[in-house]
């Protein structure tokens, strides 16, 4: 296969870790100019861009193999099925999976926790029991707890974030007890970096027969994941933060608790035998997935993920860790900079303030300089008043981000400096 | 399109010397509002006696842009009537939706002009009128009560 060929010759190409952000000319839309500057994009943390094979596999599929899934018996949709499934075993494969029947395909992170939320919660959750979330999650791992917290009279317990971004793990065994039935963690934190101890959170967890699930967003695209030395009972993540395309998502589940969870959705595809009073329900993963599924997407995340795979895991992160401790080193020059966060073991996403200039006002700045930073609360309003702010500015770094693009960055916050001085 | 469009120097004048900034006890007009987007607030109170916005003040916190058009705005309402507030207002969304002022000799217009450069960072409309939508809204939470 052509996309396999290519995959392979850049693995060839790159030869030290350093060296991967020459995949730079396999994304398109990194060669354009904005305001006449080239693009500095600095928000992989929100959505990554996508390189050309998995823009032209989608291309591809709607042009030549478009067809339903596990619907028609003619060759277009037995072909398209067999490369959906295809691309389901490539995710299992990617996170260490013990088989397809773990890996649910949704929308995105949020429905996967949703999906958890809406069937396990529900189903499994009653009056005076407790799930313990952290101070630094994302709403996505907040809101669909708090409303069924609130349905179910259930009592959120929150573990809080220390001065140094990390989380207080002797609060959080103090909060474990035999009440303690889901313990919800971010794998890594989309607003300071930190890469929570999700390893050692699960194991405290499951000594009081807890449940834990790690929402995965920020960690799966940037170094290697095995659910199975987690031992997470639920792991999240969407594609297009990792070079797939959106709408589609991802929930791991472990089989036994997943075959004990009702269906969340239903509809098409996830029944096996229907009456007009009652039906009985397709095997996993299916039994999650009901309608038509965003199958050209899953696909496409499978062509991501073969890409991702040649690269090799171990050098993304390797070329993450070495782009962010630069940057770290050159943003601390900055006058004024607050820089939040641990400052090692922490992945490439940096948020900060910069003297009293509001993040929008630079974010704006740096839009003149065609550098793309997000700014704002990132969807983790308690963690910023955790730290007394209402928002911060956020570059966050992937695959194709080199250092030079560090420089710019802090040249055009330096520039920001001057011009609101 | 350069910075100096967006930030001019009434606004950032008005960003850090704001004009008419705090609350206005037991006010007739009084709206709070919040950009979700990034967490910007905006509180409008106001005075009305016989008809007239006898005193306007903003309190918020916010990006230079927020913060210098409440300011903007509260000196360009102080002073009008309620119907011509609500006509200046409606003009000033036309003026965001890159639609002429239309020639008028109202107070104030020229300091307003300052914020037209916005329309040239469209990311950052909403920053422009959040403190506009907010009074507009308290006036007509105001207008209803008054029925």
């Amino acid at each position: 296969m052509a996309v396999e060929t290519q995959s392979q010759s850049r693995k060839e190409e790159l030869s030290t870790p350093e060296d991967i952000s020459d995949c730079r000319k396999d994304f398109p839309i990194l060669s354009q100019k904005i305001n006449n500057h080239p693009l500095v994009f600095l928000d992989n943390a929100a959505s990554t861009q996508k390189p050309l094979s998995v823009i032209q596999k989608m291309q591809q599929m709607y042009e030549k193999e478009y067809a339903n899934v596990h619907r028609g018996a003619y060759q277009l949709s037995a072909q398209i099925t067999d490369e959906y499934e295809k691309a389901r075993q490539k995710i299992a494969d990617f996170i260490n999976a013990p088989g397809t029947k773990n890996v649910i395909f949704t929308k995105n992170g949020s429905e996967s926790i949703n999906l958890v939320a809406y069937s396990w919660g529900r189903h499994f959750l009653k009056s005076g029991d407790e799930i313990i979330i952290t101070e630094m999650e994302h709403h996505s791992n907040l809101i669909p707890w708090q409303i069924l917290a609130q349905e179910k009279d259930v009592v959120l317990r929150v573990i809080p974030v220390l001065d140094d971004g990390t989380l207080d793990l002797e609060t959080y065994k103090t909060l474990l007890s035999e009440k303690t039935k889901l313990v919800a963690v971010m794998h890594v934190s989309n607003v300071l970096g930190t890469v929570n101890p999700v390893t050692e959170i699960a194991a405290l967890a499951h000594v009081t027969g807890a449940r834990v699930l790690v929402d995965g967003a920020q960690s799966i695209p940037h170094f290697p994941v095995d659910v199975q030395a987690i031992d997470c009972d639920f792991f999240t993540f969407s594609g297009h933060k990792m070079l797939g395309p959106t709408g589609i998502g991802v929930l791991y589940g472990k089989e036994d608790i997943l075959e004990e969870m009702p269906p969340f959705l239903g509809g098409g595809d996830m029944i096996a035998d229907v009456w007009i009073d009652h039906a009985t329900y397709n095997e996993l993963p299916i039994k999650f997935e009901a309608g038509t599924p965003p199958f050209v997407e899953a696909i496409g995340l499978g062509t991501a993920v073969d890409y991702l795979n040649a690269i090799g895991m171990e050098r993304v992160w390797a070329h993450e860790r070495e782009i962010t401790d630069y940057a770290l080193f050159e943003l601390k020059k900055i006058p004024g900079i607050r820089i939040f966060g641990p400052d090692t073991n922490r992945a490439g996403v940096i948020s900060f303030c910069l003297g009293d200039i509001h993040p929008h006002d630079i974010a704006t700045v740096l839009d003149q300089y065609a550098v793309a930073i997000r700014t704002g609360h990132h969807c983790a309003q308690p963690l910023m008043r955790r730290f007394g702010v209402a928002g911060t500015a956020r570059a966050s770094f992937y695959i194709y981000n080199t250092l030079e693009e560090v420089d710019i960055l802090v040249n055009a916050l330096n520039k920001t400096l001057e011009f609101f001085a | 399109m350069s910075l100096e469009d967006l930030y001019q120097e009434i606004i950032l004048d008005h960003y850090k010397n704001p004009r008419n900034k705090g609350k206005i006890e037991n006010p007739d007009i009084y709206r709070h509002a919040i950009n979700p987007l990034c967490g910007d607030e905006i509180d409008i109170s106001a005075k009305v006696e016989n008809g007239v916005l006898t005193d306007v003040k903003f309190w918020g916190q916010g990006c230079s842009i927020s913060q210098s058009s409440a300011s903007l705005l509260t000196e360009a309402l102080k002073g009008k009537t309620i119907e011509e507030a609500e006509h200046l207002i409606a003009n000033f969304r036309e003026m965001l939706a890159g639609h002429d002022f239309p020639d008028s000799s109202e107070t104030d217009w020229g300091e307003l002009e300052a914020l037209r450069g916005v329309t040239k960072f469209p990311a950052r409309l909403k920053c422009v009128s959040l403190a506009w939508n907010t009074a507009q809204e308290g006036i007509e939470g105001f207008r209803i009560k008054s029925q």
